[in-house]
This record gives C-alpha cells, sequence and structure tokens, in this order.
C-alpha cells in the first residue's frame, strides 16, 4: 500500500477535494473540548488535541438511531406495518481518530457483524465510512493502549494512518478505501515509510501505563466472579453512564418506540449496564439489582466473558476515556490488574 | 486542607477501634491529578489510606443513604448540610453518625486547572492557598481563590452545621457574597434569549445521568427518567427529553439542594447544571427565608405550610 507526504500546505486544498466525494467528519474544539462533528465547506478538523471526550463510535453506531417508522391511522392500508427508514450511506469520511478508536471499532465488529446475524445499522455506516486515523505522538498518562492489544501508531481497522510530522503529515494507506481517499485527494509525494517507523517505535516508548492480562483467560470465571474485591471496587461508584458512553468498545443498546399523534418510530438507544433499568425484568425482579452486581458485570464483560468467548484479548483499547471522566475515579487499570493476579484465598483489602 | 488528614485519621482509627462506628466513609487517593476516591474503611488499621486535600468535592452524604450500620461520616459545611437533609427526610438517623466536620476552604475545579495548560496536566499539589500546577514542559503557581469550583468561590456556610467533632478550627465565612450573579443574568433575558441559552447550556448532555448521580438528594428507588410501567420520558437523545430530565430534577431538588457543586463536578461533559437548581435555590431564599439543611428542627418549604405563605394561590 502506498505511503504519501502531504505538505500541511497542501492540507486544506486536499481535505477541499475530499469534500467533493465524502461528507468529511473530525475532531473539532467546543466548550473546552474536542469531538467530532461534521465539518462544513473549507473548515478544517482541529488535530491540537490528544484525544476526543467522546470516542468516533457514534459514527456507526449514534447514541440515537432511528431504525423503522410505522403508521397507526387505521384508514391506511399499511397502518401498523413497520417499514425501514430510507438512510443516506453515501460516502463519508471520519478525518482523525485515534487508533485506538479503529481499534474498537474491530472489536465492537465481532459483535454486530456476525455469521448469523449483520447488524444493517452498524454495517451499512461502517462500509461508507473512510477511516483516517491520526496516531499519537503525545499520549495520555491513562494510555494503555500497547497493553491493551492496541498502539499509539496501530492500524487495525483503519483504512488511513497519518502522522504528524512538522510540516508535513505522512500518510499510510492501509487499504483499498484508504487509496481511493489519497488519489480522491490528490495527494501523491511519495514518502519515506522509515519515517513512521522511527516515529511509531517514539511514542510507543512513551506510554507509560500498562495493564497486566496474561492470567485472565486462566482464572476460572465463578473465582472471579465471587472475588472479594468487587465491594471494594463499586463502593464509590454512583452508577451513572459515563464509562459506558466515554467507551469506544462498550455496544450495549436498547430498543424503544416513540409515537407522536398517528406517527410512530422504532429507534435504538444506547444503553448502560450501570443502570438498574438495564436488566429489570417486566415482572419487577432484576438479576443486577445491587450496585456491586453491576459494577462487577462492566469489568467482568470487558475483561474476562470477552476473553473466553472470542479469544481476541480484552474487550478495552486502552484510550483512559473512562479512567478520565469518571466522577469518583474508578479506574479499570488497578481493577484489571487485581482481576489478572487474583487468587480465590485471597482476602479482601 | 491537607493538615486535617491526621487528625481525620486518628479519629477514624479511635471510632473503629473503641467500636463507636463500625466504618468510616471518606476519600483515598486517587489514581489521577486533582481526583480521590470515596472509600469506605472498616479496620482501624486501614485509616492510613484516607486523604483530605482539595480534591473532595463529591458529597459524601450520596453514600449514607439508607445505610442501617453505625457510620463515620467526613463533612465539610455543604455535606453537612446534606446530613441533616437525610436525617429531616429520613434517609438515615442521626443516632447512627457520627460527623467528623471539616471547616472548607472550597475545592479545586479539575476543568480549570485543565485550561491552564494546553497538554495533560501531570501533578497538582497544594501548600495553603499555593497550588503547584505541572504539566509537560509546563510549571505554575496559582493561588487556590483562582482555581476553586463555583460553587465554592460563592460559598457562605464553609463550617460544618452539624458534627460530632471537628478535624480542625473553624474557618471564617464569606461575606457579601453575592450569590445569585449568573442567576440574575438569566432570569434578565427574554423568554426567547432564555430558550436558546438553555438550549446551548444543554446540547452537550449526553444523559448518563452522572449529575443526578452524585447528588444526595437524588435518592428516589425509580428516578421518574427510568419509571418504565408506564415510560414517562423519552430515552433518544430527543432534546425535549432531555431539557425534561434537567428541569424536573431541578425542581425535584427545590428547597433541598445546598450547592454542594457534586453534579456539576461529575458531568463529563462539564455542564453548568446548578444553573437549575441555583435559581429554586434563589427563589427559596427570596420567598421562605430558607437555605437548605441549617437545621434539624424545621421543615423544608415544600413539605410544609405557613399561614404567611407569600404566595396567593396557596391562602
Amino acid at each position: 500500500m502506498k505511503i504519501v507526504k502531504i505538505n500541511k500546505k497542501n492540507w486544506a486544498e486536499g481535505l477541499d477535494s475530499l469534500a467533493g466525494s465524502y461528507s468529511l467528519s473530525g475532531p473539532v474544539k467546543e466548550n473546552g473540548y474536542h469531538n467530532f462533528k461534521k465539518l462544513n465547506k473549507g473548515e478544517l478538523p482541529d488535530f491540537d488535541f490528544l484525544n476526543t471526550k467522546l470516542s468516533s463510535k457514534s459514527f456507526v453506531f449514534p447514541q440515537s438511531e432511528v431504525m423503522l417508522e410505522y403508521s397507526l391511522d387505521e384508514t391506511a392500508d399499511d397502518h401498523h406495518i413497520m417499514k425501514e427508514v430510507k438512510k443516506d450511506y453515501s460516502k463519508r469520511a471520519v478525518v482523525g481518530m485515534r487508533p485506538c478508536d479503529a481499534k474498537a471499532l474491530m472489536l465492537v465488529k465481532m459483535n454486530f457483524d456476525t455469521a448469523d446475524y449483520q447488524d444493517p445499522y452498524w454495517l451499512n455506516a461502517f462500509n461508507a465510512t473512510t477511516f483516517v486515523g491520526l496516531a499519537c505522538d503525545n499520549p495520555e498518562s491513562t494510555c494503555f493502549c500497547t497493553s491493551a492489544g492496541c498502539g499509539p501508531y496501530h492500524e487495525d481497522g483503519l483504512d488511513v494512518l497519518l502522522s504528524d510530522a512538522g510540516d508535513h503529515y505522512i500518510a499510510k494507506a492501509l487499504t483499498q478505501k484508504g487509496e481511493e481517499l489519497l488519489s480522491a485527494a490528490k495527494w501523491q509525494e511519495s514518502a519515506d515509510a522509515s519515517v513512521m517507523d522511527k516515529k511509531k517505535a517514539e511514542a510507543e516508548a512513551q506510554i507509560a501505563s500498562t495493564v497486566k492480562t496474561d492470567q485472565l483467560k486462566k482464572k476460572a470465571t465463578l473465582d472471579l466472579h465471587s472475588a472479594s474485591f468487587w465491594d471494594d471496587i463499586a463502593f464509590a461508584c454512583i452508577n451513572c453512564g459515563t464509562c459506558t458512553y466515554a467507551c469506544p468498545t462498550c455496544w450495549c443498546f436498547d430498543i424503544q418506540d416513540e409515537t407522536k399523534g398517528n406517527k410512530g418510530i422504532r429507534m435504538k438507544n444506547w444503553d448502560t449496564c450501570m443502570s438498574p433499568l438495564f436488566t429489570l425484568h417486566t415482572t419487577g425482579h432484576n438479576p443486577r439489582g445491587d450496585k456491586t452486581q453491576r459494577v462487577r458485570q462492566r469489568f467482568m464483560h470487558k475483561l474476562k466473558y470477552f476473553v473466553d468467548k472470542y479469544d481476541k484479548g480484552i474487550m478495552c483499547v486502552g484510550c483512559g476515556r473512562c479512567i478520565r471522566q469518571c466522577p469518583v475515579n474508578i479506574d479499570i487499570r488497578s481493577i484489571c490488574d487485581k482481576m489478572n493476579r487474583y487468587e480465590p484465598a485471597e482476602q479482601s483489602e | 486542607m491537607i493538615g486535617y488528614i491526621e487528625k481525620i485519621k486518628q479519629i477514624s482509627e479511635r471510632l473503629l477501634k473503641e467500636g463507636t462506628v463500625e466504618s468510616v466513609v471518606g476519600f483515598r487517593k486517587g489514581s489521577m491529578p486533582m481526583m480521590n476516591e470515596p472509600c469506605i474503611v472498616k479496620r482501624p488499621d486501614k485509616v492510613e489510606a484516607l486523604v483530605w486535600d482539595s480534591n473532595c468535592g463529591i458529597n459524601l452524604t450520596n453514600y449514607l443513604t439508607n445505610r442501617k450500620d453505625k457510620i463515620a461520616v467526613i463533612a465539610k459545611g455543604c455535606d453537612s448540610r446534606n446530613i441533616v437533609t437525610h436525617i429531616i427526610e429520613n434517609k438515615i438517623k442521626r443516632d447512627q453518625l457520627y460527623i467528623i466536620g471539616v471547616p472548607c476552604k472550597g475545592m479545586i475545579d479539575k476543568r480549570k486547572v485543565s485550561g491552564l495548560a494546553e497538554g495533560e496536566i501531570t501533578s497538582v499539589s497544594e501548600d495553603g492557598d499555593a497550588i503547584l500546577v505541572k504539566g509537560n514542559g509546563f510549571e505554575k503557581t496559582v493561588r487556590k481563590s483562582d482555581i476553586l469550583q463555583d460553587n465554592c468561590a460563592i460559598c457562605v456556610h464553609r463550617n460544618p452545621v452539624i458534627y460530632d467533632e471537628l478535624a480542625g478550627d473553624l474557618v471564617e465565612e464569606q461575606k457579601d457574597v453575592n450569590r445569585y450573579e449568573d442567576i440574575e443574568k438569566i432570569e434578565a433575558m427574554a423568554p426567547a434569549e432564555k430558550w436558546a441559552y438553555f438550549e446551548e447550556l444543554l446540547s452537550p448532555c449526553t444523559r448518563c445521568y452522572a449529575c443526578r448521580n452524585a447528588c444526595p438528594l437524588c435518592y428516589c428507588p425509580t428516578c421518574f427518567v427510568d419509571e418504565s410501567k408506564p415510560q414517562w420520558v423519552g430515552k433518544s437523545q430527543n432534546d425535549m427529553d432531555i431539557r425534561t430530565f434537567h428541569f424536573l430534577r431541578a425542581y425535584h431538588c427545590a428547597g433541598r439542594c445546598t450547592d454542594c457543586g457534586a453534579c456539576e463536578r461529575a458531568c463529563p461533559q462539564g455542564i453548568n447544571v446548578r444553573q437549575f437548581t441555583k435559581k429554586l435555590e434563589k427563589d427559596c431564599l427570596e420567598l421562605f427565608g430558607w437555605e437548605a439543611g441549617m437545621t434539624l428542627d424545621e421543615r423544608p418549604p415544600l413539605d410544609t405550610f405557613k399561614a404567611d405563605d407569600p404566595e396567593a394561590f396557596i391562602k
């Protein structure tokens, strides 16, 4: 795959060329932090950020997405028939997502794209999007991607990887989609691949935070489930949805019907396992009725059930968002280490 | 503030050893700058884990709701007022509690500190009013009064109003503070302007409910937004549903909110959610001369009736 050099002087012009055939989105600073927004004509993505507040998962998995619509008007022939909502899946590109967010898409894909079931909403959006990553040369102290199956120059899930080299970017096409985007932008000047390799090594060396995950698979599920540390971990938790909404790999959603007058829609909305409502049965019984059970579920899913089911490592890419945004400082790194080294005889701390 | 910790540990150790309480609710050191984690200590040999500094803005009263044990809690001025409210509302009994009062000079706003540097803040340490902030290639000393949480900057009840023992000398209360400057600005807006202002204010909300869940007042077994039989509020990112949540939550806190700032501190999006609760706090003060949580001897205005009520409709 080709590697090109993009002089920053040609950056805006290239994006402008892209805007003809792609709808572009990128990080934009608002209210003091960066998030992804659709870029208006001539608007440039702002790359002066460590990581975005929310991940880029919403491009394929929006917080609220209408799936079907229906009419309740009984004089209409098609009343009460669910109909697919027409959607625009024309070509779009996300420019400037971190490699961890792209790797997260690959983990989430295991859930939405299986042999038995393919989620059309997720896959249509995924297939329509070209993901242009921005390598991380200044990782944060909470980044532990290199020990979570990812890294600051990780390529999984990306179509193009950009690296900032001062007065120019080096862009590496990783897929056919990526090559097409570079051609559409008319970025063709050839570049030296070794520069990127050097920067990659430097960036990886900067990741100071790590987790240990090597023992997780060997642990007995029930041992971990009944471990003595969960109450202590869960004590501070206020059971808000911050960690799950900020997480690029949290994929749970809830399906809701909403009607107004004679018109109705069926939609999916992000859900959070931290909420008691997540598992509340219609009988009134709640299998995860207390806080500790819910906190345990979140970490067991990410660090044990997922590991066992897919054998592809943990369901976490080490972006550190949950650590930074948790109102009460619950830190997945220390929990992962606790689980990894847990022996059933261990007393609570 | 840091000076209190030795006293807090001493008291906690003594209470646990004597068996006066079964547990102590406090903070332990967080894994990031400007963050501490609420914790519960049950053994005298574990009190060493406790910390106290200007990063203890989470309201610990939130962790007392419906507890059945004898419990000690470390309480700033605002926490103590929420404890009073909790006792009045039967969420905990006074004789279950041992309140370790902490006179408070305010908590650091981590967003204000983060705004001081371009990159990441790697360490924040305090020495009285001097706060040393370090980042990558960045070092700056700022005055604590310049980086206080907004609610702390205008706080007029820094000393605990109820306590069994103090961890330090009482501090001077702030006087001549206009607590409602921001609210007066909103009140002066035309309706359309207000609407636009609130729309903008709430636009980043993801309804993670961190504000609600960090609030000691929000202890309903099922919040109205979580009611499912029947469902009262939509679950999507519809702006009307988001507004409904914030407006109703504020009304549920009328006459009870102590402006502890836990909601605003907890919000991952940095939304100034106190703008709603403060308006109702202002109304309660102006209409009923009421400040929440100041006394165990009086019912809050919204669950009592007085013949001299200022509102004509209720007479």
